[in-house]
């Protein structure tokens, strides 16, 4: 156990001492590298790679449609998602539960929004945004409790309460709440003036992408300008030394970080509420809380660096989609690219930090 | 005790080079080990002694140089290859983990089935053959650090070792531990093995080793027996030629200070520190540490020194007793490493971490950054700049750093626990004159040290920590020792011969 955390403070720190410049020089080598691994797999499987690889790349920039509409419209929840757990890992928690925290904060934003008829948008829209946020927030600080309290491993605790969660969703919307007719496992659609405006017309971009950016350039302000930021990222590099050094309250750090990254996340979950589903039901998250690992994984846990790497995963599947109807590759082949990119990232990671610790001897 | 053997060399290093980056670690350097003898290998921090150990067993691979095991060359590409040929190394740091019994342990790295018993048996059987106290069913952490210790000789022993590395045995143990220890590896020695002994500690090596190589700056600097040299023939190669250090390293400058007639800035009274677990760490202590003076703790490990100087810190509140103490108080641990930096981070950040429970708002990272530059001047570190990771440090400008960084800090008190933990003389001295500096600026300074000779060095006044009871002290090390020991009850009087 002690080794576990050990290695991953250890690979946190290293992961978010590197530069801004660095991670997005980082993020153009991996698109190339990613379109490599997945022309390998491409032609391994048989498939026609140039025709494949062409319906991806008009899925996700081929036209002003597919960029405004596809990517970056996946790019907004994954990066708020990847915000959350960057918030976390930087704080040296794994916090694998923004799944589950993000759709705590979609049910929430669904709950609020049906008593909110006749509310102007001005209040309502930021009301069921507040109320995912605060949600997401309560459903992480149960994994912070459980963990400060009684020193169960948030790894665990983060998954176990993503299926609670899901479950508690699929409830909801065959329950409580569910359409008035009662024939669909959903959520009644969320009236037009609670709907997230959209910026460009003919296309599916909303607000939710300014509100994306405003939130990634506020938590990297606070984590580097901050004394709060800098308290967080000291307990996450060496929590022993920030309680005797600093002498700073190691345990309230981690709860305000688990807030916080829980917060972000049910942020995601009311964003992709009302500016994309207008609804709720059992798969309203194609498993963005996981994928958002993989960005933040990827960004270095930089909370500029996610935007980045949540736009080039959203690119990816947007693309995967495309692939599959336009030249019948299974999207799923994707989904083993960015595994494979996460492991080379996190091999690459190690690699750098033997070297640097044989110098340093 | 130092026999003169003149056995067959059994390992042999000539023209080791090895390079890290543009940092030259090793320059053609040499070693010759015989074969019952204890060979110490001295230098300064960074001199190359631990990667010269390092390349015989396995954990680097030199670039240049070629190493002879009993006469033939041989290549050492992992530490199986080393124990293949029988060279056992014990880290610095104890590669053990923490959770597992000795046994389990020892049985890691081996092959086949584990049973229980039998792994079991077979430790007693090892630590009985060397003569070396060790419960096999014990849980690693739950040892004192000379049981450690001993747990990591006998896994090395378990493997058939002739040749036995130790970096810095002593570095962690009580002096009667510490004794103890090289009396067991002069008699391992006499055996027909060998040991190369890493350390700082030139009155161990000259007290046990039959021969001595210096390293300095990657070069062996001096290679002899030890009955053909002395003390400063060796300091002097440590330090690359220089004269020996100035005279306040030496003993016996203690009688300069007058007692102090300052203010009282930390007091304890009847001060009690019971652990999670419900055991007494600090059963009494009562103290008054006054402005202008350097109040010195000796102990051994365990006795409660480690929690104490958390209490006067204001790092741990105690069980019971009253305790007035500053705001802030300057606090330099024993392990910079787990207690006082983040590696990674940059200095300047690690600057900040002083404080940074009470900071608001905003952080100032261009004050900071001059701050730190400032700093880096003023106490002499030496570092690539305020950017530069606290991980690339040697361990002495680590410390100098951390020493500084609480010296800014605070201005009232600093508590000090084992202040030359791994340093060199250079960077010991350095540290020593920063602490007297302190006291003569009007500060109340707490210091332990695992070292005897360095609390008698630093402080004006000496108190003995004996299972968790303080008790005052005479500065003289065979009072402070038997306190230390025995604690009030000892008979003192027949000590101070």
């Amino acid at each position: 156990m002690m080794t576990t955390r050990r290695t991953f403070a250890e690979l946190a720190a290293t992961i978010t001492t590197h530069p801004l410049a660095f991670t997005m020089a980082r993020v153009l080598m991996l698109v190339a590298l990613s379109m490599v691994m997945l022309s390998v797999l491409l032609l391994s499987t048989g498939h026609d790679v140039m025709a494949a690889l062409s319906a991806m790349v008009r899925g996700a920039f081929g036209s002003y449609y597919a960029i405004t509409s596809a990517t970056i419209v996946r790019m907004v929840p994954l990066a708020l998602a990847g915000l959350a757990v960057s918030v976390a890992f930087r704080a040296g928690l794994l916090n694998i539960g923004a799944e589950g925290q993000l759709l705590m904060g979609a049910a929430a934003a669904t709950a609020l929004s049906g008593a909110l008829t006749g509310v102007p948008w001005f209040l309502g829209i930021p009301a069921i945004l507040v109320a995912g946020a605060l949600a997401g927030g309560s459903w992480a600080a149960i994994a912070g409790a459980l963990r400060l309290r009684f020193g169960v491993l948030e790894v665990i605790s983060t998954i176990m309460l993503n299926f609670v969660a899901l479950y508690i969703t699929g409830w909801l919307v065959r329950g409580p709440l569910q359409e008035p007719t009662g024939i669909n496992p959903q959520s009644a659609t969320l009236v037009p003036e609670l709907q997230m405006p959209v910026l460009l017309s003919g296309t599916r971009l909303h607000a939710g992408v300014v509100v994306v950016i405003l939130v990634a350039v506020g938590v990297w302000w606070w984590l580097g300008r901050t004394a709060s930021g800098f308290r967080l990222r000291a307990v996450g590099a060496t929590a022993t030394a920030a309680a005797s050094a600093g002498r700073i309250n190691v345990p309230r750090t981690m709860f305000g970080a688990f807030l916080v990254s829980g917060l972000l996340a049910g942020l995601a979950g009311a964003v992709e509420y009302s500016g994309i589903t207008y609804a709720l039901y059992e798969n309203f998250s194609p498993g963005y809380g996981y994928t958002a690992i993989a960005v933040a994984l990827l960004a270095r846990l930089h909370p500029l660096g996610v935007l980045a790497t949540a736009l080039l995963f959203g690119a990816l599947e947007a693309g995967a989609n495309a692939m599959q109807r336009d030249a019948g590759v299974p999207s799923v082949v994707v989904s083993v690219v960015e595994a494979l990119l996460i492991l080379l990232v996190l091999a690459a990671d190690r690699t750098h930090r033997s070297r640097a610790d044989e110098s340093g001897t | 005790m130092t026999s003169a053997p003149t056995g067959d060399v059994v390992l042999s290093l000539d023209g080791i080079t090895h390079t890290f980056g543009t940092v030259p670690a090793l320059q053609q350097a040499t070693l010759q080990l015989r074969a019952g003898s204890v060979h110490a290998l001295l230098g300064e921090n960074g001199a190359g002694k631990t990667t010269l150990m390092r390349v015989v067993f396995g954990l680097v691979r030199a670039q240049q140089g070629v190493m002879h095991w009993r006469g033939k060359p041989v290549t050492v590409r992992s530490p199986s290859d080393a124990l293949a040929l029988g060279i056992g190394m014990v880290h610095q740091h104890f590669t053990l983990v923490p959770g597992m019994t000795v046994a389990e342990n020892i049985a890691l790295g081996g092959h086949g089935l584990f049973h229980p018993t039998r792994a079991a048996e077979r430790v007693r059987a090892v630590a009985h053959t060397a003569g070396l106290t060790l419960d096999p069913h014990a849980r690693v952490q739950d040892l004192s650090v000379g049981a450690q210790q001993r747990c990591e000789i006998v896994k090395a022993l378990a493997r058939h070792v002739t040749v036995l590395i130790l970096d810095e045995p002593t570095a962690v143990l009580a002096p009667a531990e510490a004794t103890e220890l090289l009396r067991w590896l002069r008699g391992y020695a006499n055996a027909g093995n060998a040991v190369v002994l890493i350390t700082h500690k030139l009155r161990d090596a000259l007290e046990v080793a039959d021969d001595i190589t210096v390293l300095h700056r990657g070069r062996t600097v001096l290679a002899t027996a030890v009955r053909d040299t002395d003390q400063a023939r060796v300091t002097s190669a440590m330090l690359g030629g220089a004269p020996p250090p100035c005279a306040d390293h030496a003993l016996g400058d203690a009688n300069h200070t007058p007692p102090t007639t300052g203010a009282v800035v930390l007091s304890l009274h009847q001060i009690q520190v019971r652990d999670a677990n419900g055991v007494d760490r600090v059963r009494s202590a009562t103290l008054q540490v006054r402005a202008g003076e350097i109040v010195g703790i000796g102990a051994v490990e365990g006795a409660g020194q480690h929690e104490l100087l958390r209490v006067l810190a204001g790092r741990l509140p105690p069980t019971s007793g009253t305790c007035s103490i500053p705001d802030t108080v300057g606090f330099v641990p024993e392990d910079r490493h787990r207690d006082a930096l983040l590696l990674d981070a940059p200095l300047a950040e690690n600057l900040a971490l002083s404080g940074a429970s009470v900071r608001r708002g905003l952080m100032d990272w261009d004050q900071l950054r001059t701050q730190t530059a400032t700093l880096l001047q003023r106490f002499d570190v030496r570092a690539a700049g305020h950017e530069a990771r606290a991980r690339t440090l040697s361990g002495g400008n680590q410390q100098k750093f951390v020493l500084g960084r609480e010296l800014e800090g605070a201005h009232e008190a600093l508590v000090v626990e084992n202040p030359s933990r791994g340093l060199d003389f250079v960077a010991t001295t350095a540290v020593h004159r920063a602490l007297r500096a302190a006291r003569d600026a009007g500060m109340a300074v707490v210091v332990y040290s695992s070292d005897l000779d360095e609390v008698l060095q630093l402080a004006d006044r000496v108190f003995a920590m004996h299972h968790g009871t303080l008790v005052p002290s005479e500065k003289d090390r065979d009072i402070l020792g038997g306190l230390m020991l025995s604690g009030a009850d000892a008979p003192v009087a027949d000590r101070t011969t």
